[in-house]
């Protein structure tokens, strides 16, 4: 699963595409909750409303 | 009792009324996790699969549930990335039906895959040439991307959103919701494609093989294409069945309508597709296996042609050309048909990519494997039902899930 812990771990096409696009999915959600999180505790300091939904 | 937690504006059964449903309800998913303890506990002796079925009921519940649960990534792709924004009155709901599919789809693998605790060896120790870690791994990644997609629907519960941090935290993520809706598209089709990429690629079981595209059979787009086109059928479903229930009108019908078209095209393109991708494998792929299109309908209940049919005409051809016409969408009775025989239609599709394939005979000598599954394999199957009847009942009753509803709908003061 990571290059620098697992013992199986090799460094060619099959390794590089699934876990590529695992880890690429995963930082994706997990930035944009990271993002969402951050933003939210600092309008909340801020006194934002955050406006109407939708 | 509970009228403080009650979007404003709404009506809703009384407390003592719903609690009695919740427990009707409840003691049905009790009698599933009675079933699925008895599977953890004392092994996948409980169940009725074999030799010939390493896949059997549970697997045909995960496709069929996924499949139906397409409604989500298409719904969600069709309003954040092609624009057709009429489709946000509906989205929270296919979300919703969305989030319980996909959780029933992970609770039966972890009954399925007999130990639990080891269910993480999928992705510690993954094996890169399997189509069915790709499915683990996108699977688990849009759970992720729908359950990102649902918390901002319980964030604007009345009592939840009256905190400021969480009101703001429902707010950013409704401003990034379409990146999140993208990758949900993006893992979505590669799941369901590959669980269709599982099948096709058995050359081993003539009745699944196909050819394909570079590493991908045939199987792997029309997996990908059937739920997308299915899926909001399944939405439309529900929400219709919901409306029965609660005797409300709970979307408009310009809404259901817009949804109700895009599918009926997009089961009319793929059944083609599927039609082309039948006549092939009857006329190429089988013989050039020594094998007839006759060798794989065997006149027993199970697997005649009339499977076959059932599939392609009457859950794939009868509903997209009702949803296809204005006036098949506009009636409330051909709706319904529609709807209901597509959700079938799927459901078919799925039970013979699975369990066909593992019936029929793959040597000379073999018969018919036939199966039926034990009382454990249909509660555990039955116990998702449950819980998504009481995820919805609690959403629906404290939770915006249709914004059209209080116009539809007003309460009198």
């Amino acid at each position: 699963m990571f290059p620098f812990i697992s013992f199986e771990w090799m460094w060619d096409m099959g390794h590089i595409v699934f876990m590529g696009g695992l880890w690429y999915a995963v930082s994706i959600l997990g930035i944009g909750m990271t993002y969402c999180i951050i933003k939210a505790a600092l309008d909340t300091q801020k006194g934002d409303d955050g406006g109407h939904h939708h | 009792m509970d009228s403080a937690l009650i979007p404003e504006g709404v009506k809703r059964c009384p407390f003592p009324q719903f609690l009695t449903g919740l427990a009707v309800v409840g003691a049905v998913l009790a009698w599933g996790v009675f079933a699925m303890l008895l599977c953890w506990l004392k092994g996948l002796n409980q169940t009725n699969m074999n030799d010939s079925y390493g896949f059997a009921l549970w697997i045909w519940a995960d496709l069929a549930v996924i499949a139906l649960g397409g409604g989500a990534f298409f719904s969600g792709f069709l309003k954040y990335i092609v624009g057709k924004d009429e489709l946000k009155n509906i989205i929270n709901f296919a979300v919703l039906i969305g989030f319980i599919c996909y959780s029933s789809a992970l609770l039966i693998l972890a009954i399925d895959i007999g130990q639990p605790l080891r269910g993480w060896h999928i992705f510690w120790h993954a094996n890169v040439h399997s189509m069915l870690t790709e499915v683990a791994f996108c699977l688990s990644c849009y759970f992720g991307v729908l359950t990102i997609e649902y918390i901002p629907l319980i964030l604007e519960n009345r009592q939840i959103d009256k905190i400021p941090f969480f009101h703001n935290l429902s707010h950013n993520m409704h401003e990034v919701m379409a990146v999140f809706a993208a990758t949900g598209a993006f893992l979505s089709c590669f799941h369901q494609g590959s669980l269709g990429g599982v099948a096709g690629v058995l050359f081993g079981r003539p009745f699944a093989y196909r050819e394909g595209l570079l590493v991908w059979p045939w199987t792997f787009f029309l997996f990908t294409w059937s739920a997308a086109a299915y899926g909001p059928c399944f939405t439309i479903f529900l929400t219709k069945l919901l409306e029965k229930i609660t005797g409300k009108k709970l979307v408009k019908d310009n809404v259901i309508d817009l949804l109700a078209k895009i599918s009926g095209w997009m089961i009319c393109t793929y059944i083609i597709a599927k039609i082309i991708d039948t006549w092939y494998w009857a006329s190429v792929t089988v013989h050039t296996r020594g094998q007839t299109l006759m060798d794989f309908y065997d006149d027993n209940l199970l697997y005649g042609l009339w499977i076959l049919v059932a599939e392609i005409v009457v859950g794939g051809i009868f509903p997209a050309l009702i949803l296809l016409t204005k006036k098949g969408r506009s009636s409330e009775s051909l709706l319904w048909t529609a709807v209901i025989l597509a959700c079938l239609g799927v459901c078919i599709n799925r039970w013979v990519m699975v369990l066909q394939v593992m019936a029929v005979p793959v040597l000379p000598f073999e018969d018919w494997a036939l199966y039926y599954p034990s009382w454990q394999e249909v509660a555990t199957t039955i116990l998702p039902v449950a819980y998504g009847v009481i995820l919805v009942m609690i959403s629906y009753r404290y939770l915006p899930i249709f914004p059209q509803e209080r116009e539809l709908n007003p309460v009198e003061s």
